[in-house]
């Protein structure tokens, strides 16, 4: 069976005044038709650009600059916009970051929620209301008929969020990319949401590529994860494998950071150092600078080591054993 | 609502007040009539006799007095030349004027809103940048030398279109419009075009700056996401936020383009209250000019009025907040 999504070699670059901003480069994962994969990875590494490469949505100065993206086996960079179109929103859905951006502030719910019905399906305005106001019931909005009439300012972010979540699921994707959906919501709603994704996502057999820079977020969600660090997947594997014996100094430190794994009254474990500027990569491993386990090797491209079946590291010194 | 409402005519009236002083005042500082109303073979009995019955003889502030009680029973006095009351005079003027700015802030819509989308939309292409210098000159170019162009080619030159008067008019209500004949519309293309090549240049470039500033907005991206058509996106979910602010503007502008009305028909004989007020400063005919006045300020307070309303309309967060 061909894997939903399976991006190969993906590379986005900005072409900027400052430069060639690589932030998306060579980049590869798969995910399975009804699984997650999380995409992890510190603000920068370069996810978003990754969802939007997959929903064909780089504007310039950005564009694709290598690589494939293969959907149920056809390669979306090759896609015209207008078949393209018809994919997005329909076979593949995407969730925003910021609940108070995604939803136009001067139209009203229903609105935007018919013409997206209608952009893939020929039929009655009413009909697509009907639509409409059931997405809304089960993403668990109260009085959804009533609401279809409000506008967005009049939801909490919590709404709105289900709202975008509920334009994504309106026509049932194969895939949906739910780009740090609840970063922006407190933590009770948060779980809600995750939960619901979850299980709309595995009653439809959507493939899910749920992206976070918390890793506490998606442990006890993701299938698979893959770690993200200045535009390049350092590490990926099944979920229990990279969590529990994570292999590149990064993931390392970034469990070590998750509260939850460290012992009560321990200070919490930083990455010390900051994410390199993209513009001015240095040779080599980009982790270089912070990496506790560098050598004069590290200066080379390093290599990807599989530690495991179905468990890849691009490190010299992958960490072997114990868990962080 | 209503307080609102209530209020804001209150304080119109204030405002309405405060301006019959300022231009009472303003208008008996410029000159006195007597000098060149009354040929000078007049004598001194024939002199005074002609001051009395004009009401000239008694003090400012009775003369004030005289004239707002005048003005509550709506008779703001008689025109020293015409010897009719100011105010028929300049209703049977105004048509020409209304139909005349209307018609240019109409025009100026029709222009600048698809010239500055297409700016907006393709900033670096040649032909959007084209369209922003030729804005510029639309801003700095005095009214009456591009009248005067206007004239020089189009019925001097080419012939094409006639440079003065209203041409044919139709009757509605009692009215006499130009806009209604071929003829009449043909006269009021280039006096038309003149007075709307300043909104012209101020729509286009609200319009560009809105565009500019709405495309980047993540609900742009995420009506994208959706699978809309590109026209879809274009005139629903950008044109509708950048109407909030040009339907204001130029509401606003409605008001001044009336009042800079007097150059426009000036150049092109156009038998409007502008020309009318511009004969009645020659000659000091101050019932006329006051009463000019004073309806140029109810006009402008009547078009804020109804613009406030309207952007209540256009934009729904407004909305709620006036409500509450
Ligand atoms: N339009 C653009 N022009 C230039 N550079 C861009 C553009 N969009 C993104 N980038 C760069 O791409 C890199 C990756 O950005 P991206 O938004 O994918 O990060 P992210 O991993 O999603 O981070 P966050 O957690 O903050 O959302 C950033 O360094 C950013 O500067
Ligand atoms: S390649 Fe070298 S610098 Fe990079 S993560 Fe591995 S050990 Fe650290
Ligand atoms: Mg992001």
């Amino acid at each position: 069976m061909t894997a939903t999504l399976e991006v190969r070699n993906l590379r986005t670059h900005f072409f900027t005044r400052a430069g060639v901003v690589k932030a998306v480069d060579d980049v590869s994962f798969s995910v399975e038709r009804g699984q997650v994969l999380g995409l992890v990875g510190e603000s920068g590494s370069g996810k978003s650009v990754t969802g939007f490469s997959i929903i064909g949505l780089i504007d310039p100065p950005g564009r694709l600059a290598g690589g494939s993206i293969l959907y149920q086996g056809r390669d979306l960079a090759k896609l015209d916009e207008r078949d393209m179109r018809h994919l997005r929103g329909n076979r593949i859905a995407m969730i925003f970051q910021d609940p108070m951006m995604t939803l136009n502030p001067v139209l009203r719910i229903d609105t935007q929620m018919i013409e997206a019905v209608q952009a893939h399906i020929k039929t009655s305005k009413a009909e697509a209301r009907t639509r409409a106001r059931d997405a809304l019931g089960m993403v668990g909005i109260p009085s959804p008929e009533e609401r279809l009439n409000s506008y967005p300012h009049q939801f909490s972010g919590g709404m709105r969020q289900r709202v975008a979540i509920a334009i994504a699921l309106l026509h049932n994707p194969d895939l949906l990319i739910a780009d740090e959906p609840t970063t922006a919501l407190d933590v009770t709603i948060q779980a809600q949401i995750l939960a619901e994704v979850q299980k709309l996502a595995t009653d439809h057999g959507t493939a899910l590529l749920w992206i976070t820079h918390d890793l506490s977020v998606i442990a006890g969600l993701a299938d698979r994860i893959a770690v993200m660090y200045a535009g390049r997947v350092v590490e990926t594997g099944e979920a229990a494998d990279v969590l529990d014996r994570p292999a590149h100094p990064y993931t390392h430190g970034l469990i070590g950071s998750v509260p939850s794994r460290n012992k009560r009254g321990d200070r919490l474990a930083q990455i010390p150092g900051m994410t390199p500027s993209l513009l001015s990569l240095p040779a080599g491993c980009a982790f270089r600078g912070r990496c506790a386990h560098a050598s004069t090797a590290c200066e080379q491209e390093p290599p990807v080591a599989e530690p495991t079946a179905g468990h890849a590291v691009r490190c010299f010194h992958p960490i072997q054993g114990a868990p962080a | 609502m209503f307080t609102w409402l209530l209020r804001r005519l209150f304080q119109a009236c204030f405002v309405v007040l405060a301006m019959t002083i300022i231009v009472f005042i303003g208008v008996h500082v410029i000159g006195n009539p007597v000098d060149i109303l009354i040929s000078p073979e007049a004598d001194q009995a024939e002199r005074a006799k002609i001051i009395a019955e004009m009401g000239l003889d008694r003090p400012l502030w009775q003369q004030y007095a005289y004239f707002l009680g005048g003005a509550l029973h709506g008779d703001l006095g008689r025109s020293f030349v015409f010897n009719e009351p100011a105010l028929k005079l300049i209703g049977g003027r105004m048509p020409a004027t209304l139909e005349l700015a209307v018609t240019a802030v109409l025009m100026s819509m029709c222009f600048g809103i698809p010239l500055g989308l297409y700016a907006g939309l393709k900033p670096n292409g040649i032909l959007g940048r084209v369209i922003m210098s030729g804005s510029i000159l639309g801003f700095s170019l005095p009214s009456f030398w591009v009248g005067l162009m206007l004239i020089m080619t189009f019925a001097v030159q080419l012939g094409w279109l006639p440079s003065t008067g209203r041409g044919e008019t139709a009757e509605i209500l009692g009215v006499r419009w130009s806009f209604l004949t071929w003829d009449g519309l043909r006269h009021m293309a280039m006096p038309a075009l003149n007075l709307s090549l300043y909104n012209i240049s101020l729509v286009l470039r609200l319009t560009r700056a809105g565009v500019r500033e709405t495309l980047p907005m993540d609900y742009i991206k995420f009506a994208r996401a959706k699978g809309l058509s590109p026209a879809r996106v274009i005139f629903v979910h950008v044109l509708k936020n950048i109407m909030i602010p040009v339907v204001t503007v130029l509401g606003l502008e409605l008001g001044t383009t009336i009042a800079f009305a007097v150059v426009t028909e000036s150049v092109f004989a156009w038998p409007g209250m502008g020309k009318l007020i511009i004969d009645s400063i020659n000659v000091l005919d101050r019932p006329v000019i006051v009463a000019y006045l004073m309806m140029i300020v109810l006009i402008f307070i009547t078009i804020n009025l109804v613009v406030d309303i309207l952007y209540t309309v256009l934009d729904p967060r407004v909305r709620l907040e006036t409500k509450a």
